[in-house]
């Protein structure tokens, strides 16, 4: 029992990160129809983003919340920037072209992040610099939590509060229901849709920079490529949840975060070996898309003829 | 001249044309002249991205079915392929050892072809028949999920070396490998020509409207996409008895990309397209890698270096310039066909 919960624990706390990256394509995508295929590379931007300024500033040095606080909204605010800009010089011009054209551009965009990356930092793994003093509190008998995922839970639950107010809320939150809801309408009702996309673009690459950093305190190897697997993964759980709805991105990511962490906890009692830790997300993908394809949450649309 | 003679004085050319080039890449060469084993290699690497160019072609180009798992189908044909020939090739050489050791190989090489297209076929019928229902994105990515589920099933199997890769006989060589790709663009391009060809571009334009035309839809996605599946694993094939050794970091989701970037930039639903595509993605990196280093005070850069990264901003400006790829739907040939067969009206399909 105690070792469940202690697999439950980590799941969720994987299953956090997942949920925070899975915000940003499904916000992306109810608006845009978009595969942001390059969200799971900003992931890692904000990972490293968040690793220039602990070096940078010194905070590796000594832990202080102060520091773990200043690098996170840093690297937010890096990432904000770069989806921001990648939206402005990749995608906009390509929005008006076939679904195709606009799924490539995010794949080309994301093998230049990824490339740029190793060019300026190489391949080899960098160790994040811990920033949260160490330690853990004792849960149920033996199951523990450490300060870093319990700051995970805090931050993400915290982000995702804000996320939900921020669109259910505010005005500009209304604007992009607006859009995600009709974009064409939406423009002659006034809004200005240009700004409305970039704006989801920050906040999504914002929350996924901040998955990158929490991610990094937790498991402290970071690679140029350590976006591609979560991303995916965090895509898998978007469209698990019902693309373009929020809280299905949350419950999306949970739920695959869980399941991996309990195939490699337990799969050995039924035949599974741990080693299919990766194919365990796109299986549930598979059946859930088959028998449901609008996902956990999503409504059902109906094509129009 | 009938179109039967046309097509074997084509047939006999290109084999000798293959043989010779072929016969280049030997120690020796073809008297004195050759390439060498980088040039050959990428000769080989144009043949096998042609194959798994057009076939995707097929699924993506001409049926408008969004699949971005074709590596997946490669390696399913590459490793059932494998399997069989590491097993069985030296029994089954020896016992065509009248044919001498040429002759042996290839009816090795020709059976685990047959072996490893009918593997990748059928895991296409598996992975076809339920997720062709969904479309567009999902489609996508459930064939990018199935694709890395093979990927890993496969990393699980210990028979076939597991993680630490699998040594295969090199059974293929360019002559080979041509020959295929020869094939699989006439089979492809005939397919495309015909009564199933005009269904498939027919679902591409409008589902609905097939449908409401009569055209079983479910039948003809699942039909490309098995075919398609059958050539990924033809050129997994080809790519499992040239390269010596196989491991599953070959057949990542990143190749499956470069699959579609081939098609993409050369021009969905174009053969020829498909063609220049792959020539092009395949040798592109190679070029930018002779990019000269530059020397900007005490640091210098290795420009060279930056080629995957010129290849991605390439590949973004492309399709911000260009979208539908170098060619669109057009052929190479079909600008003079234009001419010469006027009175011809091919309904804006070419």
């Amino acid at each position: 029992m105690d070792t469940f919960v202690q697999q439950l624990i980590n799941g969720l706390t994987i299953g956090s990160i997942y949920a925070l990256i899975a915000l940003g394509y499904t916000m992306v995508y109810g608006i845009l129809r978009l595969i942001n295929f390059a969200h799971g590379d900003i992931y890692m931007v904000g990972a490293y983003a968040g690793f220039m300024l602990a070096v940078a500033l010194g905070f590796s040095s000594e832990p202080s919340a102060i520091g773990f606080g200043v690098t996170l909204i840093g690297a937010m605010a890096i990432a904000a920037a770069l989806g921001m800009a990648i939206e402005r010089f990749a995608y906009r011009p390509v929005r008006k072209f076939s679904k195709m054209t606009t799924l490539i551009t995010a794949i080309g965009m994301s093998l230049l992040i990824e490339y740029l990356f190793i060019f300026f930092f190489t391949p080899t793994p960098r160790s994040f610099p811990q920033l949260l003093p160490v330690g853990s509190i004792t849960l149920f008998g033996n199951a523990t939590i450490s300060t870093s995922q319990i700051m995970i839970f805090v931050v993400s639950l915290l982000l995702m509060g804000l996320l939900q107010w921020i669109i259910f809320k505010t005005k500009m939150g209304k604007a992009m229901r607006a859009v995600s809801f009709n974009l064409d309408s939406a423009k002659l009702m006034g809004i200005n849709t240009d700004f409305v996309i970039a704006f989801t673009f920050a906040l999504g690459s914002a929350l996924a920079a901040a998955g990158g950093v929490l991610t990094a305190q937790y498991n402290p190897k970071i690679d140029p490529l350590m976006g591609i697997m979560t991303g995916l993964k965090a895509f898998v759980a978007a469209v698990l949840g019902g693309i373009g709805n929020i809280p299905g991105a949350v419950l999306g990511g949970l739920l695959i975060g869980a399941a991996e962490t309990l195939v490699v906890g337990y799969g050995g009692h039924i035949g599974i070996p741990s080693t299919y830790r990766d194919a365990v997300a796109f299986a549930i993908l598979i059946i859930v898309l088959l028998v449901r394809p609008a996902g956990l949450l999503g409504s059902n649309v109906q094509e129009k003829v | 001249m009938s179109s039967w003679v046309k097509s074997l004085i084509f047939g006999i050319i290109a084999i000798a044309v293959l043989y010779v080039v072929n016969a280049m890449m030997s120690a020796t060469g073809f008297f004195g002249v050759g390439v060498n084993d980088y040039q050959g290699r990428l000769l080989v690497f144009i043949a096998i991205n042609i194959i798994l160019a057009t076939s995707l072609n097929l699924i993506n180009g001409f049926t408008g079915q969004f699949s971005i798992g074709h590596a997946g189908f490669m390696a399913v044909g590459a490793y059932a392929s494998a399997y069989f020939t590491v097993t069985y090739g030296k029994a089954i050489e020896a016992s065509f050892s009248f044919l001498g050791e040429t002759g042996a190989g290839s009816v090795v090489l020709i059976i685990a072809i047959l072996i490893g297209a009918l593997v990748a076929a059928t895991m296409g019928l598996i992975v076809g028949i339920p997720s062709l229902r969904l479309k567009g994105d999902y489609l996508a990515i459930v064939t990018l999920g199935f694709a890395e589920i093979i990927r890993i099933v496969i990393l699980n199997i210990d028979a076939v070396g597991g993680a630490t890769g699998y040594q295969v006989p090199g059974y293929a060589n360019f002559l080979w490998i041509g020959i295929f790709a020869i094939i699989t663009v006439v089979v492809i391009h005939n397919i495309v020509k015909s009564d199933t060809g005009r269904a498939l571009i027919s679902i591409r334009e409008d589902e609905l409207a097939a449908e409401a035309m009569g055209v079983n839809t479910t039948r003809y996605k699942v039909t490309s996409f098995v075919i398609g599946s059958a050539f990924a694993g033809v050129a997994g094939v080809l790519f499992a008895h040239y390269n010596k050794f196989l491991h599953t970091n070959d057949f990542q989701f990143i190749k499956s990309f470069e699959i579609i970037i081939m098609i993409v930039i050369g021009g969905m639903g174009s053969m020829t397209g498909a063609i220049l595509g792959a020539i092009i993605v395949t040798l592109l990196p190679e070029v930018l890698r002779q990019l000269p280093d530059i020397q900007i005070g005490a640091t210098t850069f290795k420009f060279a270096d930056l080629r995957l990264v010129i290849f991605a901003l390439i590949l973004i400006v492309t399709m911000i310039v260009r979208p539908q790829g170098i060619l669109g739907t057009m052929e190479i040939g079909g600008f003079f066909k234009r001419f010469r067969r006027a009175d011809k009206d091919t309904g804006g399909l070419t």
